[in-house]
C-alpha cells in the first residue's frame, strides 16, 4: 500500500475514530485493556444479537496505532456475523505474525500489514484484536 | 561526564531513561566478567582461592556501601531491589509492629513499589493509608507533612526523589519530625542515592531502599538499609541455606544474626560485586559534582523547552534530573516511538505512578531522566527533534 495514503487513513481514524464514546447499556459485552499494556486503556463494549455483532464502540487514552486499529476494526466488523468475525481476526492476527493471510478479507485493515516490522508497534495494532477476542471469549469460548 | 567509560554510549545514542534504569560502565561490566571467569564460586563455605576472593568482595561490598550512605556495615541488607526493599519492611517489619488503625502517610507520587505492599498491609491487618497533600507543583512541604500528622501516625513512607516530577523531599527535616514524634521513617531512595549525597545517620531514616541498576550497577540487586534496632526486631521474608545457625528435628532452630538472616539462599553474588564497583566509581566521580551536572543540563533543557510553543512541562521547578512533559496534543507513547526514530531514548507512560493523575489531571507522560554522562549535545539533539514535531505523525505512523 502507498505508504501516503497508508498514513492518511490511519490518521483519519486516530482523529475521528469511529464509535469513539460509550453507552449505558448493560446487553453490551464490556471489556478493557488495561491488562494488557501498562499506557494504553481502552474501554470496549460490543452488542451481538442472533449471531451477528450489531455495535462495537470503544473510548480511552492510547496510542494513534492502537485508536486507528480500533476505529478500523469496529467499521470492518459491524454487520458481520460471529463466523465471519472470527474469519477477520484470524486472518489480522496473521497478517500481524507475518504470517500467510487472506488480504481480500481485511479491507482497511490492510494498512497494517507493516506492522510486523515493528515489533514495538505490534502490540498497538494487537489491542482491539485482543479486546474483541477477549468478549468473544466470553460469550462463547473462543480464543481460550 | 566520563562518556568514554560507557560502552553503550559508542552507538549513536541519546539515552534519557535513566529513572528507569542506567547504562553500566566498563569498569562494573568487567568486575562481573571477572567473576564469572576468573573467581566464580559461591559465598561463605568455600576454601578454595577464588572462593576467598569472591567473599572478600561480597562482604566488603557491605563496607563500601555503609561508607556510602553513612551507616554501620551491619545494617546494609542484599536484596533483589528497591521493591524487594520494602516489601521487605512492610512485611517482615510493620506486619509485626503496627496494628489496626495505625495510620501510614504517603503521597500520590509514590511509585507502585511503595504504595501497593501498604494496601496489601492494610488487607491484612486494618492499617489506614492516609495521602499527604502536595502543593501547586506536585511537591510535599513540611507543612503539609506536619499538617497530616495525628497521633494514630506511625510511619511515613516516602520517595527522597520522586520518579515523574523529581521532586526533591527534605527527608532531613522530616526525619527529625519524625523522630519529634515517634514515627518510623521509611525512604524510598531509588531516584535519589544514584543521583546525590544521600546520608543515612544524618536524616534520621529508619529504613531506607535502592536499587543497583539505577547506579550503574547490575540488575537484580538492591540494598535496604535498617537502624540496627530495627532490624533485629525484623523477620526475615525468606528462610534457607545460610541464614541459620542450626535446625533440629524437634523443630528447633536459630538464626544467624542481622544482616545475614534476611539473605537466605545463594544470593546476587555477580550482582553484589558490580554494585560494589559502581558505588567506588560513583565515589570517584563525586556525588555532589554529579548533581551539579544533572541540574545545569534540567535548566538548560528548560530553556530550550520553553520556547517551543507546543511543549507542556508539568516539573520546571524540581531540584533533580527528571523532566515530564507532553508535546500537546499527542499521546506520550506516540511521542517516545516518535524520538526513538532519531535515537533518543526515553520512557513514556504513567511511570508506575498511578496515582500521580489525579494530582496532576493526565495520565502519562514523556519522562526525560538524566545523569551525568549526558552532555548539551544529548540536550541540543532532543530539542531540535521535539522542535519539528509537527510532523509527528509521517514518522510514527
Amino acid at each position: 500500500m502507498d505508504s501516503d495514503l497508508r498514513r492518511e487513513i490511519i490518521l483519519d481514524n486516530y482523529q475521528e475514530p469511529t464509535n469513539r464514546g460509550l453507552v449505558d447499556d448493560n446487553t453490551y459485552l464490556k471489556t478493557n485493556t488495561n491488562s494488557e499494556s501498562c499506557i494504553d486503556n481502552l474501554d470496549f463494549m460490543m452488542k451481538i444479537d442472533n449471531g451477528v455483532i450489531n455495535d462495537i464502540r470503544f473510548d480511552g487514552e492510547a496510542c494513534a496505532i492502537s485508536t486507528s486499529a480500533a476505529s478500523i476494526m469496529i467499521k470492518t466488523l459491524i454487520g458481520k456475523d460471529i463466523e465471519s468475525a472470527k474469519n477477520i481476526l484470524n486472518n489480522y492476527k496473521n497478517m500481524l505474525d507475518d504470517e500467510d493471510y487472506d488480504s481480500d478479507l481485511l479491507g482497511e485493515l490492510n494498512v497494517y500489514d507493516e506492522i510486523s516490522k515493528q515489533p514495538n508497534r505490534k502490540n498497538c495494532a494487537l489491542l482491539p484484536y485482543k479486546a474483541v477476542v477477549k468478549m468473544l471469549g466470553e460469550l462463547e469460548g473462543y480464543g481460550k | 561526564m566520563n562518556r568514554e567509560d560507557f560502552p553503550m554510549l559508542s552507538q549513536d545514542i541519546v539515552y534519557f531513561d535513566n529513572g528507569a534504569t542506567t547504562l553500566k560502565p566498563r569498569c562494573v561490566i568487567d568486575s562481573v566478567v571477572k567473576y564469572m571467569s576468573e573467581h566464580t564460586s559461591n559465598i561463605h563455605r568455600g576454601d578454595y582461592n577464588a572462593a576467598v576472593i569472591t567473599n572478600k568482595l561480597y562482604d566488603d561490598t557491605r563496607n563500601v556501601v555503609a561508607k556510602f550512605i553513612n551507616c554501620n556495615p551491619k545494617e546494609v541488607i542484599f536484596t533483589s531491589g528497591t521493591t524487594m526493599s520494602i516489601n521487605q519492611v512492610v512485611f517482615g517489619f510493620m506486619k509485626k509492629h503496627l496494628k489496626k488503625g495505625d495510620e501510614v502517610l504517603l503521597t500520590r507520587s509514590e511509585h507502585a513499589s511503595n504504595v501497593v505492599p501498604w494496601i496489601k498491609l492494610s488487607e491484612d491487618i486494618g492499617i489506614v493509608i492516609k495521602y499527604m497533600d502536595l502543593n501547586e507543583s506536585y511537591e510535599l512541604t513540611l507543612d503539609s507533612v506536619k499538617k497530616s500528622i495525628t497521633d494514630r501516625t506511625k510511619v511515613i513512607s516516602i520517595a527522597h526523589v520522586t520518579n515523574v516530577i523529581g521532586d526533591v523531599r527534605d527527608i532531613k527535616s522530616i526525619g527529625k519530625i519524625c523522630r519529634d514524634n515517634n514515627i518510623y521513617f521509611c525512604v524510598d531512595g531509588a531516584q535519589s542515592v544514584p543521583h546525590m549525597k544521600v546520608d543515612f545517620k544524618d536524616s534520621n531514616i529508619d529504613f531506607l531502599s535502592f536499587s543497583g541498576h539505577k547506579m550503574c550497577g547490575p540488575t537484580g540487586v538492591g540494598v535496604l538499609i535498617g537502624k540496627i534496632n530495627l532490624l533485629e526486631k525484623m523477620d526475615p521474608l525468606c528462610y534457607g541455606g545460610g541464614m541459620n545457625n542450626f535446625f533440629e528435628a524437634d523443630n528447633s532452630y536459630e538464626l544467624k544474626d542481622v544482616p545475614i538472616k534476611f539473605e537466605a539462599g545463594t544470593p546476587p553474588i555477580a550482582e553484589v560485586i558490580g554494585l560494589r564497583e559502581a558505588i567506588l566509581y560513583l565515589e570517584s566521580i563525586g556525588m555532589e559534582k554529579i548533581h551539579e551536572h544533572e541540574m545545569k543540563l534540567k535548566k538548560y533543557l528548560i530553556s530550550k523547552l520553553e520556547k517551543i510553543d507546543n511543549i507542556i512541562i508539568y516539573n520546571k521547578n524540581s531540584n533533580s534530573g527528571i523532566l515530564a512533559f507532553n508535546i500537546d496534543g499527542v499521546f506520550a507513547q506516540d511521542s517516545s516511538i516518535y524520538l526513538n526514530h532519531y535515537n533518543i531514548y526515553v520512557r513514556a507512560g504513567n511511570h508506575c505512578a498511578k496515582m500521580l493523575k489525579d494530582e496532576i489531571g493526565i495520565k502519562n507522560t514523556v519522562r526525560c531522566s538524566m545523569y551525568f554522562y549526558n552532555n548539551y549535545d544529548d540536550i541540543d539533539k532532543l530539542v531540535d527533534v521535539l522542535s519539528n514535531s509537527k510532523d509527528i505523525f509521517k514518522v510514527v505512523i
